[in-house]
């Protein structure tokens, strides 16, 4: 008796369409039917920031919507805001600040920071810090990351 | 030979993947048709199962296999999981059935394997599962588990002592009972769990009897975990391939063997294909490790002018419901770290390790040695304060002087191997930290403050650690013939930068570039051996192992090259690749590592030159001589709110000394990590129970990790004091921020609140505590 | 950790979905995820159906009519918190919402959400308390108004029929020259209050002439703390004032639970009440 929907959604920048069973969380959804594993499971109880995505431009916690809720939205993943060729300003900035170790917040924590600072391009250490307030990392102690976000505000204004 | 890399911050090699989410972690490995599971787990912290029912389980939709202990081929059926200790060490062993028989002895164990097409399908066949419990008296609070009257934590024992274990040395009675002060401090402290951010996972993969068995864990020992797999099920480790790929964190716990492993291959056997079994949060509060509760009674005797004679005492361990990891964490917690950094004549501890109902103990970052230095500390500023000496001046007059190393502390390792400090500079260590938090305006910064009604305090800690103890790690090196350089070892990587710090060594040994290096590690089909990635071991086996591994190719390519352009093999080097004449006029002669490479590779209608072997490639298992110790200086600066109780660390500072560092950058980034996670533990990391045994704080909204808004900006300096014991010169990193930040930041909180008279010889203290703690001062 | 089964439904209209809510059992309304997702995939709730109320776009929306602001349910947090209306008419609103989780969870949560979930350790409750929002319930039998002091019946209990759903929040705010305050003690940034204190504070010649009081997280339900209101109109804006209406504060009954004890609850009552009438009178330019 699984109830399922059919949805459609832009991922990435492209178009997918997929029946999903509706009790199926956003999370899963990218991770399993698209497999798109970038997007991280820490906690699915909306408290570690991992699984966080884009949706409509909006920093969100994938866990915490229902994979039909996406239906005409337009999700960015880790794997949709920069690639090898191309990183993302934040990316870069985590690799040239120790900003990851074990990687598995990574995903979460950049985009986290990218959409923060899409809307706040000047901001100091203690609006890093709150902008990161909510995404667990265990083990960099936050420093490398809040360095990253300031690195990479100043690349992000020299290009706007 | 110049070394390029060796000492650099060089970026790392694994950031490319992390970074756009090309990470490969256990779920993200795609097989085809990989079935889900999920566990049933008890409810009670102990109970009688009499009987389990899981006919309406089997029926539900999607399910493939219900399996409970009962289930299990003859073989196994009656088979608990090995006590990892040495036989006759422990007064009552006991580890757990991978799936509970008889009874259950901890919130969270394994009572039965549901396989099913989805994670949701098999919780919910899982929630039809029908056990008939009969709930029996826990024992939950360790400090009671002794009591004649105490509830056992299985029925089958005769009482809830695991064992009792000392460490002792010097006229421990002659000299307290002429000492001038002898003071009796008591502790407790808490310390919680690993809480990586990556859940455990496992998917095992079996499709036929002769390719056997893979298993992708997310775990820190892969070679213990094989053997624990091969021995359970009677097979041959050959048959049995498990595999570390990405781990997101591990931090101790990760490094057990656990009973999901154990059952899922037995259920992957049963039913062939894939079979993953994702790990939860709610799971991991209680399924996965923590480092129970210490209790430590202590002595120390000092002379009048503060010079620390010795300490003696108990020390009470809560090993939790069952020893899924032996008898290491005591061990870790007493013969290491104590006599610490500070020149003393005795000691003598003893320390029981107790049973209660509650998540089985492990190490987690530190392992004990936390919980000894909070505890030795907390006794050296007693002292201080009772000679009304400032904690640097008491900590100057008793560190290890620099001349004193090597340094045998008078303590044995229960082999009766001699510790022994080999290197270090705690005093300058000292100075460095001092400087670095600006000890000597303190008074005045406080004292200004306190004008204005608010409480500053600051506080020290010393700190000494082992670290790289053996047996081994494998490091293989082989330059393949199209010139790129694979590495491959047997550690496994949670974080730490392996794929960085290795390639530093192999890139220096073979003039290439960090680019040219492939990285594999952890595999036991494909890599060279390997133990654990604990107790900050890793650079101090598998470094000198790289190195040794890179030379012999080194000196076997320089051999072959030497031969081939006629030249002596002293008057040739490598550089980008290329093996040529040291001599500038000759420089456009020369063979590439490639060619060689290629040479010794030959296939079909080919031949190996005269004298040598085939394949360019060494490995090598050279370690560390013995295990060398990494120091460092704490100090916390911290501001308490006293209506209130809130404390926030204002400011920390570390001079850190692990020898020769191969990339600072790396180690900086571990001493912060460990510093966060020791600041927790001081103020926020605690999981609470009730009196029935049922854990409390089993989400991230109750039970508090260390977020970013929270934490201080950590400022670093090193030290390096190398190791003579090893070619490197490394000693470990992974601990040393966690080692000593409890114990500095609580000394810090109770400086601040000198002027009440509170003293504070716990932890985690919370806001309400640090009132309920003023009230009591003021009354 | 996976929602059990249910059955999704995605009205388009408020008139669809109160007929929904007519002929269906077990029902969740899922607004913002941000409460019930976790409950879902924890399966602390195993509703045989859920509806799904993002789909209904005319519950979305910020309007000032000139007295009042007036919030439809679905909007989000994160919408109110940027609203240039809510900055200069109800900075108490405004200061509330920077305590309110984390700009994720914001970007999702909505404020008609919050109010009905009421959560003890809650901002929004709280602020709404002080503004005496009233809110609008439509259900089968039409629309009725509820004033924020009767909303909370009970303990997480809105004064909401099962067949009913909470469509727009109105809040009049304060049209003369006053201060405000919000202030929570909680562990980390962005955690639930143990404790949190609003007021508003109107001061004219040095002496408060209006005042409103609300504390969150020390009760089972937010409380406007009308004792200390009334004893400080006609007092001067100085400490001795609002030290007083601090022990009025700390003398009122608190919860108790694992972490937290009565007595620092009523603790942090008595001293986030002396700071936020300090600083709203300083706001106030007293």
């Amino acid at each position: 008796m699984s109830d399922t929907k059919d949805i459609s959604l832009s991922v990435n920048g492209k178009q997918y369409s997929a029946n999903v069973e509706t009790r199926v969380h956003l999370a899963d959804f990218l991770r399993e039917e698209l497999k798109l594993t970038g997007t991280h499971i820490g906690c699915e109880h909306g408290v570690c920031g991992t699984c966080t995505i884009l949706v409509d431009g909006k920093a969100t916690r994938a866990c915490l919507m229902l994979a039909v809720q996406a239906n005409g939205k337009e999700i960015t993943t880790i794997e949709g805001l920069g690639d090898a060729k191309s990183l993302h300003p934040v990316q870069e900035a985590f690799r040239d600040n120790h900003a990851l170790q074990c990687g598995y917040c990574t995903p979460g924590m950049i985009m986290s920071l990218a959409a923060y600072l899409e809307d706040n391009p000047n901001p100091e250490e203690s609006d890093i810090r709150e902008a990161i307030s909510g995404n667990i990392c265990r083990c960099t102690g936050y420093q490398g990351i809040v360095a990253a976000g300031l690195q990479a505000a100043k690349e992000m204004q020299g290009k706007r | 030979m110049a070394r390029k890399y060796f000492g650099t911050p060089v970026k790392r090699n694994e950031d490319p993947r992390f970074i756009t989410g090309q990470g490969r972690y256990v779920d993200d490995i795609q097989i085809a048709n990989t079935k889900h599971a999920a566990f049933l787990r008890s409810p009670h912290a102990h109970a009688k199962i009499k009987s389990i029912d899981t006919s309406a389980a089997e029926d539900m939709p999607g399910v493939h296999l219900v399996l409970t202990q009962d289930d299990f081929d003859d073989d196994f059926k009656d088979k608990r999981m090995v006590v990892e200790a040495p036989p006759g060490m422990l007064k009552q062993p006991i580890n757990q059935y991978p799936l509970a028989k008889d009874e259950v002895h901890v919130v969270g164990q394994t009572v039965a394997l549901i396989v099913a097409d989805t994670r949701h399908q098999a919780e919910d066949a899982a929630n039809m599962i029908m056990v008939d419990y009969e709930p029996l008296d826990a024992i939950i609070n360790f400090k009671k588990a002794l009591d004649k009257d105490a509830p056992l934590a299985h029925s089958t024992m005769e009482d809830n002592e695991v064992a009792t274990i000392g460490s002792a040395f010097g006229d421990v009675d002659k000299i307290f009972d002429s000492a001038d002060h002898v003071l009796k401090v008591e502790t407790e402290t808490h310390r919680g769990g690993c809480h990586a951010t990556e859940c455990r996972a496992v998917l095992v993969d079996y499709n036929n009897p002769h390719d056997g068995l893979t298993m992708y864990t997310a775990t820190q020992s892969p070679f213990m975990v094989r053997r624990a797999i091969a021995n359970f099920i009677g097979e041959d480790e050959s048959l049995i391939r498990v595999v570390a790929p990405d781990v997101g964190g591990g931090f101790g716990p990760k490094g057990n063997t656990y009973p999901e492993e154990i059952v899922l291959a037995i259920a992957a056997r049963q039913i062939g294909g894939a079979v993953k079994w994702v790990e939860d949060r709610r799971e991991h509060f209680t399924a996965t490790s923590v480092q129970g509760d210490q209790k430590w009674t202590i002595e120390i005797a000092a002379t009048k002018d503060g010079k620390i004679l010795g300490l003696r005492g108990d020390i009470l361990v809560d090993m939790g419901a069952h020893l899924c990891n032996g008898f290491v964490l005591p061990a870790t917690t007493l013969f290491l770290p104590l006599s610490g950094p500070y020149t003393i004549e005795c000691l003598d501890f003893k320390l029981t390790g107790v049973y209660t109902n509650k998540t089985p103990t492990s190490p987690v970052r530190g392992a004990g040695r936390p919980n000894a230095n909070f505890a030795f500390e907390r006794a050296v500023d007693a002292v201080a304060r009772e000679l009304g000496l400032d904690g640097a001046e008491i900590r100057r007059r008793n560190l290890i002087k620099k001349d004193q190393f090597p340094y045998e502390t008078g303590a044995k390792m229960p082999h009766g191997q001699p510790v022994i400090y080999d290197s270090g500079n705690l005093e300058g260590a000292l100075d460095i930290a001092l400087k670095l938090s600006e000890y000597d305006d303190f008074k005045a910064r406080q004292e200004k403050a306190r004008a204005e009604g608010r409480y500053l305090g600051i506080g020290i800690a010393s700190c000494i650690e082992d670290t790289g103890f053996g047996p081994y790690e494998g490091a293989t090196v082989k330059v393949q013939p199209s010139g790129k350089v694979l590495l491959s070892i047997g550690a496994s990587s949670q974080g730490q930068g392996h794929e960085t710090v290795f390639a530093q060594i192999v890139a220096d040994e073979l003039g290439v570039d960090m680019d040219d290096i492939t990285f594999r590690a952890a595999d036991t089909a494909t890599t060279p051996l390997g133990v654990a990635t604990v107790a900050s071991r890793i650079t101090v086996t598998a470094g000198p192992a790289t190195q040794a591994a890179a030379r012999e190719v080194r000196a076997k390519a320089i051999a072959l090259a030497a031969q081939q352009l006629d030249i002596p093999e002293d008057e040739l080097e490598i550089e980008d690749g290329i093996i040529k004449p040291k001599d500038p006029k000759r420089s456009n002669e020369g063979v590439t590592l490639s060619q060689i490479a290629s040479t010794l590779e030959p296939l079909m209608g080919g031949g190996v030159p005269p004298g040598f072997t085939p394949s360019l490639e060494a490995t090598s298992y050279d370690k560390s001589t013995s295990m060398p110790y990494a120091s460092s200086a704490n100090i916390a600066e911290v501001e308490v709110d006293i209506e209130t109780g809130e404390v926030k660390v204002v400011r920390y500072s570390v001079a850190h000394d692990c020898g020769n560092m191969i990339n600072p950058m790396l180690v900086d980034g571990q001493i912060i990590g460990g510093v966060v996670h020791g600041i927790g533990n001081a103020l926020f990391e605690r999981m609470y129970y009730d009196d029935a045994g049922q854990p409390l704080s089993t989400n991230y909204g109750e039970y508090l990790l260390p977020m970013a808004c929270e934490m201080p900006h950590i400022d670093i300096e090193h030290q390096q004091t190398p190791s003579p014991n090893n070619p490197l010169g490394v000693k470990g990193a992974g601990e040393g921020g966690t080692i000593p930040a409890a114990s500095a930041v609580i000394s810090a909180v109770e400086n601040a609140l000198e002027p009440f008279g509170v003293i504070i010889n716990e932890h985690p203290v919370s806001p309400p505590r640090i009132c309920e703690l003023l009230d009591a001062a003021q009354t | 950790m996976k929602p059990g089964p249910f059955t999704y439904h995605d009205p388009a209209s408020v008139d669809d979905l109160v007929g929904l809510l007519g002929s269906l059992e077990d029902v969740k309304l899922l607004a913002g995820g941000q409460s019930l997702m976790p409950m879902l995939n924890m399966r602390y709730v195993i509703p045989d159906h859920v509806i799904d109320l993002n789909t209904i776009s005319s519950l979305d929306g910020i309007n000032d009519n000139g007295s009042a602001l007036e919030f439809g349910a679905m909007t989000r947090q994160a919408d109110v918190l940027e609203n240039a209306d809510v900055g200069n008419k109800a900075p108490l609103l405004h200061e509330a919402l920077t305590h309110v989780g984390h700009f994720q969870t914001r970007n999702r949560g909505t404020i008609g959400g919050s109010l009905c979930n009421l959560d003890p350790s809650a901002e929004l409750p709280v602020a709404a308390l002080l503004y005496e929002a009233e809110l609008s319930v439509q259900g089968p039998d039409g629309t009725r108004q509820v004033a924020m002091k009767d909303w909370p019946l009970a303990y997480m209990t809105p004064s909401l029929a099962p067949e009913e759903v909470l469509t727009s929040i109105t809040m009049p705010y304060w049209t003369e020259p006053h201060g405000s305050s919000f202030m929570e003690f909680a562990r980390r940034h962005g955690d639930f209050a143990i404790v949190a204190v609003g007021c508003l504070l109107a001061v004219e010649g040095g002496n408060i002439t209006r005042a409103a009081i609300a504390l969150g997280g020390a009760q089972q339900t937010p409380y406007r703390l009308e004792e200390a209101e009334q004893a400080l109109v006609g007092q001067p804006a100085n400490e001795n004032t609002f030290k007083a209406a601090a022990e009025i504060a700390k003398s009122q009954d608190a919860m108790s639970d694992t972490y937290v004890q009565e007595n620092y609850r009523k603790r942090l009552a008595g001293v986030l009440t002396q700071r936020a009438l300090k600083q709203a009178a300083v706001r106030a330019g007293a």
